[in-house]
């Protein structure tokens, strides 16, 4: 058994050092292939079905996600919106209360320390959720500011609930306010008693939602989505599944397509938001923030590089593949970050990151892949073209009310 | 060549057979030399060795700890071929005297939970300076195994160096330029105060800080010394501590049979008497036992003092040398207790099951316990708090002790060579055992009861068992003044000495001390070039 | 908002001895220059004040070492009446058991012979520290050929000190003063008080490494005044203060007293001028600051004006104090056994041997008041009798070591210390307590207060070879730069430290114009 953050009776860190998240006990048993991967301290599962399986639910109907091990900060006091704009690089002043974006935050030299989604629960109470934990460059950047920073990580239990057919189950299970929500809108409703924060947000690219709840609640809201989901497809799905659906998105994850600034080890490892494709997350005209010198240093210079999407050739995924200027392979410009066949799209797209000069769209690279069939090892070298990395973008992402099923 | 020829001639001679000497040696034979190595104790291995001093066990009586040894040298030596087997720690653990503990354990989240015992951003900034210790360390560990340059100078070969430092030192990044300047001037106790707020994880990191040296935790200085004891590696874990397998003995054993595979020789119980010298250049070395054994090139692993004025004539030296060579700041610091227990201790402050028992096991829960220990030492006594450095590695080797006993080292800082109120007798030194064997047992109730037998070393037991002047650890204190270009001597950091033959090949040349072996296989890189060059000439 | 008063070309911010360079220098090149004080009177830690009716001292700096003869002729502080008091003091260590030391160099110095070799090596030391000291230290890696230019100028310095010094130095540099002192002499005393003022007014005892450093630092400023030595003004360090501020005057600097600055204004990422605690605003192309680093980045500025890295790395620039002040008003002149007269108006000091000044220093560790203390001690009046009523007196004293923060706090420990220092004093001049007849001691925290130095730190920052040079105040700030365009340092917290050179504000005035050239 594995311990929950909540139980405090298994066994000590030093002898189980991952925890289970409040839904642990729900997802174990609906996990048939026993995959299971460490993330952020927590047990998740990776693979419950088979990846194909949960991947098509999330496009074709509707998947849960427990997202409860996503670091969570509740930034609170006089000084909020100022400390959070010194922080990030959008402008926190013009997010309203109840509203939500994506935001990117860097260290001094403009290089991206990690990227999450700021809540803006109050007029100067927010919660920031980040993959990654951030506590000590939060509180380094608090100096000088009348602001509280709390981690909640693990107070507060979540759900990404995403798939067409989500806005439905919602809408069944007695949360019918939700077909209002907007897309990057906030709710608290009331599921019998239990109080649920609902976002309009994800890390699909489709339709979605992301469930807040008290660690308490976790198992009732799960049977509860589940007993009005099931005849509707619903899936539990694992972090396998979750990451084909976010390149297709064209999302970026930590540490497969940036290394978060605060933990490279190697000078001109770490990327700066104009390198990763992200400016338009940079308001350079809302006063300072940190790493703003830099990165206006970096704009009139131009980036050195810059992570795009692909478009490959054939079936076979590119991972890891490096990028050359020319079929012969003599002037390498880059390499694959993500890469896989998009089942939804039919067509085989990739993440790269490419020195500035190639990053044009309709620029045409070749990808050195490395094809193992049958433990003999194949070179192709395929032609792959610069796209926009946003793959799938369905209206059905922005439709409000969402469409009914 | 003279003619008169006493006993035997060789191509090389390496005068001690400690772990560095050995690694010289090594690398000498393998390139075709005939090399003999004298130790003057009945055994080899100076301060890396395996010793039955109370029946069924084996002491590691002077170093404890194997990470520095140089992955290079282990490969190219093939020394896990003649049996060196290192096995990495599982933990560590600081106890407190309030009865709390902290411990640090190889899983990442482990140990993030471990310190967030204690501060929730103390578990996050260990990131960051375990981020930044690697990147100094990075920068550091290719100059271990290199001749350091002599900034003074304008030789090709010094110039080629130096640029080198300069390229590699450039490619940090400006930032990180400036950290590594600060990091080689700053106090430990400072460079932790940039990272964390508990005072209990701060401890327990500023221990590496003060080992063997002549400083405290708040003395300028002692943040590179943390350094050069977080630069081990175990199988490219970087700052990983292990076990060998059969004690520190098992390192100077693997070497002396890689040695003898290459065709070298060791003779124990021969101690040197002095190092011959004619016309400026070194004709080899005479015994005590009178016979003289001839070579035009002789390797000392003794420290910079004892080579050039216990063995070596004075007359053979120029006084502005020997001058350099008496302030060489070499001075005591550390004691050493081998204990053999009749069971396992019990260490209540440790929860059971926990795996950081078989790690490094400390008592000391604030600097400035450290630093207070250190002014006792200043003031010609050992600390009466001292800091200690335990291991119990009969949990994991079983070779060390008998079934169910248990073999456990403890190193002690600080402990002066000299004590104020007089010169080292038995009463003091078991009064300094006492007192470390008291500071354990504050923290274990069953402790005492199970000492069989208990080897108590102090600086001055180390220095007339091992030889090490003072018995300093590192064969010269780790200070600004004496590394780098500036180790042993400004001007003399290239191994080679005034007397054309003689070189130093023992820690007390660049990199320094630790069981690390960089200085032998430095030293004899320096040989084979001057050999190369000379028969090129 | 209120309405602009006026606009100037450079806003100074406080009129201590480096502002007031900074001023006269910039005023001198033909920029309209305001310094604005927060106090009544100017000179910051340089001053002269009444501590006790009729009875004046130097409650800051009491002795001048470091002020370089160039910068006295460039700004020509004689005509702007700068006259010494007295000069080329002599140094006279009091011992124990009542006897005293000669310990200056000279014919008759304590083991001459070693001690005239080692001088004259230290001196050229100190003569290449010098040199780094009246220039804007480069940045490490950058493509900017000045950089270089600078990097390989101080590498060429290094060099041109020949093989043997360049060697030497490169050795010493980072020890620390009781190896090297232990090395080359015998004598207690001697090394006593060779070691006392090598960590003077600063955080170390003679065992730390890089007390050799900061000696030099202060030779350095010794070797560039022009062969003055140790010497006071007529009227007090606070003579050299009005003189600069005379000199700034003249060059057509305006210098506002009472005029404390509350923050630094910044428009579009740039420092546009200052506001005042009474909120008037002063419009200013440049803005310079001599307050301390910390003040002026973290109080003055903000921290949403600096990246997070930026302030993280000023929080933990080490700024507090150790060394204390005190004053004392004696009605006759003190009998200090075995010192003559002509002594008496010198220096004395009590660092009978380097173990006594390690053993103050250890106090000091764990937030305790050295018990038996390392002092410095001036009878000022003597040589200027203005500074105290017919025939009564002032002794002031540095005290080593006084922490900032003291187990139990200095409303209590302050008596206490007083009082120790006091016990220290009679046993060297017996009947002083009798005589005494008002006192004050400042501790760091006072200081702090009384100057507006935040940790009461001489140096603003702690001198070591960490927070020294290019990593002064911070990594790569080039000495006198923030990032904030527009907005510059002065202080002592920059390249090359306090200790009353003068160097810190005329380096800045050079790098401000040659960054609006």
């Amino acid at each position: 058994m594995i311990e929950t953050a909540s139980s405090g009776t298994a066994a000590p860190h030093y002898r189980q050092p991952l925890l289970g998240t409040p839904f642990h006990a729900r997802s174990r048993a609906l996990a048939q292939v026993d995959q299971y991967v460490a993330w952020s301290g927590y047990s998740t599962v990776d693979v419950y079905t088979t990846v194909e399986q949960e991947y098509f639910a999330i496009r074709n109907a509707a998947t849960v996600y427990d997202i409860t091990p996503m670091t969570k900060y509740r930034i609170a006091g006089r000084d909020a919106v100022a400390y959070l704009d010194r922080l990030v690089t959008r402008d926190v002043a013009r997010l309203r209360t109840g509203r939500l974006g994506y935001c990117l935050w860097c260290n001094d030299d403009g290089e991206l320390v990690d990227d999450g989604t700021l809540f803006r629960l109050g007029e100067s109470e927010f919660r920031l959720c980040a993959a990654m934990r951030q506590i000590d460059w939060l509180e380094a950047s608090a100096i000088g500011f009348d602001v509280s920073i709390e981690e909640v990580t693990e107070r507060i239990a979540a759900l990404s609930l995403q798939g067409p057919v989500s806005c439905a189950i919602l809408k069944a299970a007695g949360l019918g306010e939700v077909a209002t929500l907007p897309p990057f809108a906030i709710g608290r409703y009331d599921l019998d008693g239990i109080e649920l924060t609902i976002s309009r947000s994800g890390f699909t690219g489709d339709l979605g939602y992301e469930i807040w709840m008290d660690p308490s609640a976790a198992e009732a809201v799960w049977d509860r989505l589940f007993d009005v989901g099931r005849s509707r497809g619903l899936r539990a799905i694992g972090s396998r599944a979750l990451d084909l659906a976010r390149i297709e998105a064209g999302y970026l994850s930590p540490w497969i397509d940036f290394v978060p600034a605060e933990h490279a080890i190697r000078v001109g490892r770490a990327r700066s938001p104009l390198e990763l494709g992200l400016e338009r997350f940079v308001d350079f005209d809302k006063g300072h923030f940190t790493g703003r010198r830099a990165l206006l240093e970096e704009r009139r210079r131009g980036p050195r590089s810059c992570l795009v999407g692909l478009d490959v050739e054939g079936n076979k995924p590119a991972r890891a593949a490096l990028l050359y200027a020319d079929a012969r392979c003599r002037r390498e410009i880059g390499a694959v970050t993500s890469a896989v066949w998009s089942p939804t799209c039919k067509r085989n797209i990739a993440i790269a990151r490419v020195d500035a000069p190639f990053s044009a769209l309709g620029t045409s690279l070749w990808a050195e892949i490395y094809l193992n069939r049958e433990l003999v090892w194949e070179r192709r070298i395929t032609r792959a073209r610069v796209v926009e990395r946003t793959f799938f973008a369905p209206e059905r992402r922005r439709a409000t009310p969402p469409a009914d099923f | 060549m003279s003619a008169r020829r006493s006993t035997s001639a060789h191509d090389a001679i390496v005068v001690g057979a400690g772990h560095n000497g050995l690694v010289a040696a090594c690398y000498l034979a393998r390139a075709g030399l005939d090399v003999l190595v004298l130790e003057r104790n009945p055994y080899i291995g100076g301060a890396a060795v395996s010793r039955s001093l109370y029946e069924g066990f084996t002491y590691s009586n002077c170093s404890y700890v194997c990470s520095l040894l140089r992955p290079q040298i282990i490969r190219t030596l093939e020394l896990p071929k003649f049996g060196l087997q290192i096995i990495p720690y599982e933990g560590g653990c600081t106890m407190m005297r309030d009865g709390g503990h902290l411990a640090l354990y190889d899983n990442h989240d482990a140990l993030r939970r471990e310190i967030a015992r204690h501060s929730r951003r103390d578990a996050e900034a260990y990131e960051r300076y375990s981020r930044d210790m690697i990147r100094q360390c990075q920068f550091i560990k290719p100059l271990l195994l290199r001749e350091p340059p002599d900034p003074t100078s304008f030789r090709p070969r010094d110039l080629a160096e130096l640029a080198y430092l300069g390229r590699r030192f450039h490619g940090l990044g400006e930032r990180r330029m400036y950290d590594t300047l600060r990091f080689w001037t700053m106090s430990a106790a400072d460079m932790l105060d940039e990272y964390f707020e508990s005072e209990i994880v701060k401890a327990h990191l500023a221990g590496s800080s003060i080992i063997g040296t002549a400083l405290g935790p708040r003395s300028p200085g002692t943040a590179y010394v943390l350094l050069h004891h977080y630069m081990g590696d175990i199988d490219d874990t970087v700052g990983a501590w292990g076990f060998a397998r059969g004690g520190m003995g098992a390192i100077t054993q693997a070497l002396a049979a890689s040695l003898r595979a290459s065709g070298g020789a060791i003779e124990s119980e021969a101690p040197v008497e002095q190092i011959l010298v004619r016309n400026g250049r070194t004709r080899g070395v005479a015994l005590q036992d009178g016979r003289e054994i001839l070579a035009p090139v002789v390797l000392s692993n003794l420290d910079v003092r004892r080579t050039f004025l216990k063995a070596m004539d004075p007359g053979d030296l120029p006084p502005e040398f020997l001058d350099g060579v008496r302030r060489f700041k070499i001075r005591g610091s550390s004691g050493k207790l081998n204990i053999a227990l009749d069971g396992m201790p019990t260490f209540p402050a440790i929860p059971a099951g926990s795996p950081c028992i078989r790690g490094d096991l400390h008592v000391t829960d604030t600097i400035e316990m450290m630093e207070r220990a250190y002014d006792d030492w200043k003031n010609g006594r050992w600390s009466r708090a001292p800091y200690i450095d335990m291991l119990i590695p009969s949990q994991i080797d079983p070779t060390m002790a008998p079934q169910g006993k248990h073999y456990m080292s403890v190193f002690v800082q600080y402990c002066p060579y000299e004590l104020a109120e007089g010169p080292w007798t038995d009463e003091r030194r078991k009064a300094f055992g006492d007192t470390v064997i008291e500071t354990i047992a504050r923290q274990s109730p069953d402790f005492k009861r199970l000492i069989l037998h208990a080897e108590v070393r102090t600086p001055w037991d180390i220095e007339n068992e091992v030889g090490l002047t003072e018995g300093n650890i590192f064969q010269g204190e780790l200070t600004l003044d004496q590394l780098l270009f500036n180790r042993p001597l400004p001007g003399w950091a290239q191994y080679r000495t005034p007397v054309r033959g003689v070189y130093l090949c023992g820690s007390s040349a660049h990199p320094g001390g630790g069981v690390m072996g960089a200085p032998g296989a430095n030293a004899a890189r320096a040989v084979l070039r001057d050999l190369g060059r000379k028969r090129a000439a | 908002m209120s309405a602009v008063a006026a606009r100037y070309d450079v806003v100074v911010i406080g009129a201590g001895h480096n502002g007031l360079v900074c001023a006269a220098q910039l005023a001198r090149a033909g920029r309209r220059t305001l310094v604005l004080e927060a106090r009544a009177r100017v000179g910051g830690a340089a001053v002269t004040r009444e501590f006790a009716p009729g009875f004046r001292a130097s409650t800051g700096a009491h002795l001048l070492y470091g002020l370089p003869a160039s910068l006295d002729a460039e700004l020509g502080l004689a005509g702007h009446g700068l006259r010494s008091a007295a000069e080329r003091l002599p140094t006279t260590s009091l011992l124990p058991d009542g006897t005293i030391a000669d310990v200056d160099p000279g014919p008759a110095a304590i083991e001459g012979a070693a001690r005239a070799a080692f001088d004259r090596r230290i001196a050229r030391f100190a003569g290449y520290l010098a040199e780094l000291h009246a220039r804007v230290p480069p940045r490490l890696g950058t493509p900017d050929w000045s950089d270089r230019f600078e990097l390989l100028r101080a590498g060429f310095g290094l060099r041109r000190l020949g093989r043997r010094d360049m060697r030497e130095l490169l050795r010493i540099g980072a020890m620390n003063a009781y190896d090297l002192l232990d090395e080359t002499f015998e004598s207690p005393p001697l090394k006593g008080a060779l070691a006392f003022d090598a960590v003077l007014g600063t955080n170390f005892g003679p065992r730390s490494p890089g007390s050799v450093f900061t000696w030099l630092h202060r030779l350095a400023g010794l070797g560039a005044g022009g062969g003055r030595g140790l010497w006071c003004p007529q009227g007090g360090v606070g003579a050299l203060s009005a003189a600069l501020e005379s000199a700034a005057r003249a060059a057509g600097a305006t210098v506002r007293t009472g005029a404390p600055v509350a923050r630094i204004l910044v428009e579009a990422d740039r420092a546009t001028g200052v506001e005042l605690d009474d909120g008037e605003r002063i419009e200013a192309a440049v803005v310079v600051s001599g307050a301390d680093p910390k003040t002026t980045l973290l109080r003055l500025l903000g921290a949403r004006h600096l990246d997070a890295g930026f302030v993280r790395t000023v929080r933990h620039l080490r700024n507090t104090g150790l060394a204390a002040k005190l004053h004392l008003a004696l009605d006759r002149a003190p009998q200090i056994v075995g010192v003559d007269p002509a002594r008496l108006r010198g220096r004395l000091v009590i660092a009978p041997s380097m173990d006594y000044v390690e053993r103050a220093f250890d106090h000091s560790k764990y937030g305790e008041w050295s018990t038996a203390p390392a002092l410095e001690i001036t009878l000022p009046s003597l040589a200027d009798p203005s500074l105290a009523p017919g025939g009564a007196h002032v002794l002031s004293a540095t005290v080593q070591y006084a922490p900032y923060t003291v187990a139990g706090g200095w409303e209590l420990e302050r008596p206490r210390l007083m009082e120790a220092l006091l016990d220290a004093l009679e046993r060297h001049a017996p009947g002083l307590r009798r005589s005494v007849v008002a006192a004050q001691l400042l501790v760091p925290p006072d200081i702090e207060r009384e100057y507006g130095i935040a940790g009461g730190h001489w140096h603003h920052l702690e001198l070591a070879l960490d927070q020294f040079h290019l990593l002064r105040p911070t990594p790569g700030a080039r000495g006198h730069a923030t990032p904030v365009p527009g907005l510059y340092l002065c202080g002592a917290g920059c390249h090359p430290g306090g200790g009353v050179t003068g160097l810190a504000g005329r380096n800045a005035a050079q790098f401000i114009l040659r960054q609006s050239e």
